[in-house]
């Protein structure tokens, strides 16, 4: 218990807070129909989604990283108008509908779109497809990556990179020894929310992706579809989606957690 | 006595903080309601009186309709409204199955017009609807495809071509299964490249020339605009989707409703139906 | 083209710093750049380092130009063999001790089983040996500043850059690692920087003394702690600097008061000249002395601070330190007027 005193009238509005977050999730825990839980959960369709979702989105937080992690170095560390407008322009998925960024992959990378015909001239066709998909996923999710990770990379400075260089390690040591090593908690935390925004991803799937068993349909679109057909399964997959971000966020911050155990 | 004036005191602490909790509670919910109040229908005020409605007094009338209905629909309540001074038509479109879904929750409506009968027995099975629901219009599916035509479709046949992406409404929602029973009775096995959500989502996916044809109804190829274009395929016919509609068991103003109905199942009402594309039932 | 490939050229203009200077060290010489804070030691250092980049000048290792304003040669950080020890160790928090001592021989190429065996030498060379497996936050001030040395000696240095390297460690550990650089910058071509007199006397061959981004005297380390002739070398080294003009072997003020001393050069008369006086050679009176010495001179103090155990008695004059029983017996406060005395043999003039 910490000594830490806390006015005791804010216990008030937090536990409202509390709640407001907390009685969705329980009520939908309790609507579920249990008896039939099993059987609504395991059908090919909804099996299907959730691998779907699965993969996608582990798919796409590595594209995250790989675009990502550069992007939030050069942010961090570059000054002056460009860098705010990059800065700018980086986080515009973080404040747009998802719809609405879904159209604007479609201008983009649609049959139609910017590079629609460059594409199609290189053999690949991104509608329709998981790659779609894994696109829209992570256009929405970078930013999370990024904010977090500027953030770590920005606290950290350039103290340690400096002294690195001075030990005569060239740019790409000093990043791959130093750089990342040191940010690895925001690393961590900026790949787990990518994750599950990833997972959580539907507008600009159903947008840009479309919505087919087993190559589009991603959980939430299933969950979307099947409040038109069965909604007791609806309650049931969506329940089955809590789970799945509530064990990926748990697991990564133990994960995390011990990694601060072992370097401040 | 000391010790009662202590007792006191306390048990008035712990009151007033209670009273402090409540009265935070009650500002948040009335804060949420309040919030809510500019969406949502109102209920219908005064009780409809026996033999005939009061022109002067002020009612409102929620409809909920399915959302290929709308254009139609609005016109019709604004004529209703010409017709009933003092009556206010509110209408909710959405797809029929999340409509019923709704009022199965408990939300207050007057009158439900779904997009086909399956969805209009689900809410006769619900114990939802008063008396029997009257169909009032037909829909039948057109192929739709991009102004430009890129992938040459004229027939249903042609959707079968390799490398022509189709995409249906899922099977679960009204077009989907309207499509599943063209499929069947024309013989045709379509292998579409997405299974939309609604009828928007697969006029979206033409509009945009992501892909090359969908099917829909007529009347929503009527209303899309001229960037897609409507081809009618004679095994539309195996698949007619009847629209019924019924004043519900819970109308605040039953008779009102009733009008209501006859309005939309009225020579003009149909005129207007017509106009939108619909057929007579 | 000087023969000592280790000896350093420094000369450097850093605008938005205010910082001029020109300064050579020798090859295995250390030199000590002393002056207060802010007066762009640092800049000096991350200029030599490659962390900033002067706006005019160059700098040169031996033959080897690092940077060339003139010939815009650049050579970034990781490839000038300069090391720099910061005021605070700044191990990598994620790497033992042997891994941050490591990890220099190891970013030039050097493999891990080698880059190991160097390491562990090094930590045995700084007596760090048993925390070879500690995290930097195991480790005391003085621990980390010892592992900082042995890390930054472990990748072969041309140059040794050492900024303030004790400032961070509390009074214990300070001695300790103090002797440590005073061993490893022997022979070794070394520039450190640095506000304590102390640290100076006791690592540099020779002082540079800064002041506003300037060198304001520079000498052997003994003659300019005990002869300065600045103000600022005067400040640091802790004596008295009155200046004016030579007179008969002695030393006139400007004020026309007479300070008679000891020439240790001939001085010629009317030239300019300064005499240097140890506080603790000046005694503080509330009248004329009896037995007279040769200098007794009229003053106003202006200050009273501690200084050691005694009191420096600052007057409008010099300097003096006196016990604290006398400033309580003579009763002295801001304002009061004093004689100081000071016998001639103490009073050291040289030219100016």
């Amino acid at each position: 218990m910490t000594t830490t005193l806390v006015p005791r009238w804010l216990l008030v509005p937090a536990a409202l807070g509390t709640l407001f977050v907390g009685l969705p999730i329980v009520a939908m825990a309790l609507s579920v129909d249990w008896s039939s839980f099993g059987s609504l959960v395991t059908t090919e369709a909804s099996t299907d989604a959730l691998l779907l979702s699965l993969r996608t989105a582990a798919v796409s937080t590595l594209l995250c990283l790989i675009l990502g992690i550069p992007l939030a170095v050069v942010l961090a560390r570059a000054t002056g108008t460009a860098a705010t407008l990059l800065r700018s322009l980086v986080l515009v998925p973080l404040v747009i509908p998802p719809v609405v960024g879904g159209i604007a992959l479609l201008q983009a990378f649609g049959r139609r779109g910017l590079l629609g015909s460059t594409l199609d001239v290189l053999g690949l066709q991104v509608a329709f497809s998981t790659t779609a998909v894994v696109i829209a996923q992570t256009f929405v999710a970078m930013p999370f990556l990024v904010l977090s990770l500027e953030g770590a990379l920005r606290t950290a400075g350039t103290r340690y990179e400096d002294v690195s260089a001075t030990l005569g390690a060239g740019p790409t040591t000093t990043f791959r020894r130093v750089t990342i090593p040191l940010a690895l908690p925001g690393l961590i935390s900026g790949s787990i929310l990518a994750f599950a925004r990833c997972l959580g991803e539907f507008g600009a799937t159903i947008t840009f992706a479309g919505s087919l068993q087993g190559t589009t349909r991603t959980l939430p679109l299933e969950i979307y579809l099947q409040r038109e057909g069965d909604p007791r399964a609806a309650v049931a997959l969506s329940l089955v989606l809590v789970a799945v971000a509530v064990l990926v966020i748990g697991l990564t911050r133990a994960r995390r957690d011990s990694l601060a155990g072992g370097a401040p | 006595m000391t010790s009662y004036a202590v007792r006191s005191r306390t048990s008035y602490a712990v009151r007033s903080r209670t009273a402090v909790v409540a009265a935070a509670v009650v500002a948040a919910t009335a804060a949420l309601v309040l919030a809510g109040c500019g969406t949502s229908s109102g209920t219908p005020e005064p009780l409809g009186t026996e033999g005939g409605s009061q022109p002067t007094e002020a009612r409102t009338l929620t409809v909920f309709a399915a959302a290929s209905l709308q254009k139609p629909f609005e016109q019709i309540g604004r004529a209703f409204e010409g017709s009933h001074p003092g009556v206010t038509v509110k209408f909710s479109f959405g797809g029929s199955s999340g409509l019923v879904a709704q009022l199965s929750e408990g939300a207050p409506a007057d009158v439900l017009a779904t997009a086909n009968e399956q969805t209009m027995a689900k809410a006769v099975a619900d114990d939802l609807v008063k008396g029997t629901p009257t169909p009032f219009a037909s829909n039948t599916l057109q192929i739709v495809v991009p102004a430009d035509n890129p992938a040459r479709i004229s027939s249903l046949a042609d959707l079968t071509r390799s490398g022509t992406k189709v995409v249906l409404c899922a099977p679960a929602v009204p077009c989907g299964s309207a499509s599943a029973a063209v499929e069947k009775a024309a013989g045709v096995d379509l292998t579409p490249v997405s299974e939309e959500q609604s009828v928007t989502d697969v006029l979206g996916k033409v509009r945009s020339g992501e892909a090359d044809a969908g099917l829909v109804y007529v009347t929503d190829v009527a209303g899309a605009g001229d960037e897609v274009t409507g081809i009618d395929f004679p095994e539309a016919a195996s698949a007619v989707n009847t629209y019924p509609i019924a004043t519900l068991r819970d109308a605040a103003d039953a008779s009102l409703a009733d009008e209501f109905v006859e309005a939309v199942t009225g020579t003009q009402g149909l005129e207007t139906l017509a106009d939108a594309g619909f057929t007579a039932p | 083209m000087t023969g000592e490939p280790h000896a350093l050229h420094v000369d450097l203009t850093v605008d938005d710093r205010d910082v001029a200077l020109d300064l050579t060290v020798g090859q295995g010489e250390t030199v000590a750049l002393l002056g207060p804070n802010g007066a762009g030691k640092s800049t000096v250092l991350g200029a030599v380092a490659g962390l900033l980049r002067p706006d005019r000048g160059s700098i040169r290792l031996g033959d080897r130009a690092l940077f060339d304003a003139a010939t815009r040669t650049w050579v970034p950080p990781h490839e000038r063999r300069i090391a720099l020890l910061a005021q605070d160790a700044r191990l990598f928090p994620h790497l033992s001790a042997l891994d941050n001592v490591a990890f220099g021989p190891r970013s030039q190429g050097t493999p891990r089983r080698d880059a190991t065996t160097v390491a562990t030498r090094w930590l045995e060379e700084v007596g760090m040996t048993a925390y070879a497996r500690r995290r930097p936050r195991e480790l005391s001030g003085g621990q980390a500043q010892k592992v900082a040395i042995a890390r930054a000696l472990a990748t072969e240095p041309a140059v040794l850059l050492v900024d303030e390297p004790l400032s961070a460690l509390d009074v214990e550990s300070a001695p300790d690692v103090r002797d440590l650089l005073r061993r490893v910058t022997h022979d070794r071509t070394t520039l450190v920087v640095t506000h304590d007199v102390l640290d100076a006397a006791l690592l540099a061959d020779r002082v540079a003394v800064l002041h506003a981004g300037r060198v304001v005297e520079e000498g052997e380390t003994s003659r300019v702690l005990s002869r300065p002739t600045s103000d600022f070398g005067a400040r640091f080294a802790g004596l008295n600097l009155v200046r004016g003009v030579a007179s008969d072997g002695d030393l006139r003020m400007p004020d026309g008061r007479l300070l008679h001393g000891i020439a240790e050069t001939a001085l010629d008369d009317g030239a300019p000249a300064a005499a240097v006086v140890a506080p603790s050679a000046v005694s503080v009176h509330l009248d004329t002395p009896h037995g007279s010495p040769r200098n007794s001179l009229n003053a106003t103090v202006t200050d009273l601070e501690p200084h050691g155990q005694l009191v420096r008695v600052r007057t409008d004059l010099l300097s003096a330190d006196i016990t604290p029983p006398a400033v309580a017996d003579l009763g002295l406060a801001r304002g009061s007027r004093v004689v100081l005395s000071v016998k001639a043999t103490e009073v050291h003039l040289h030219p100016a």
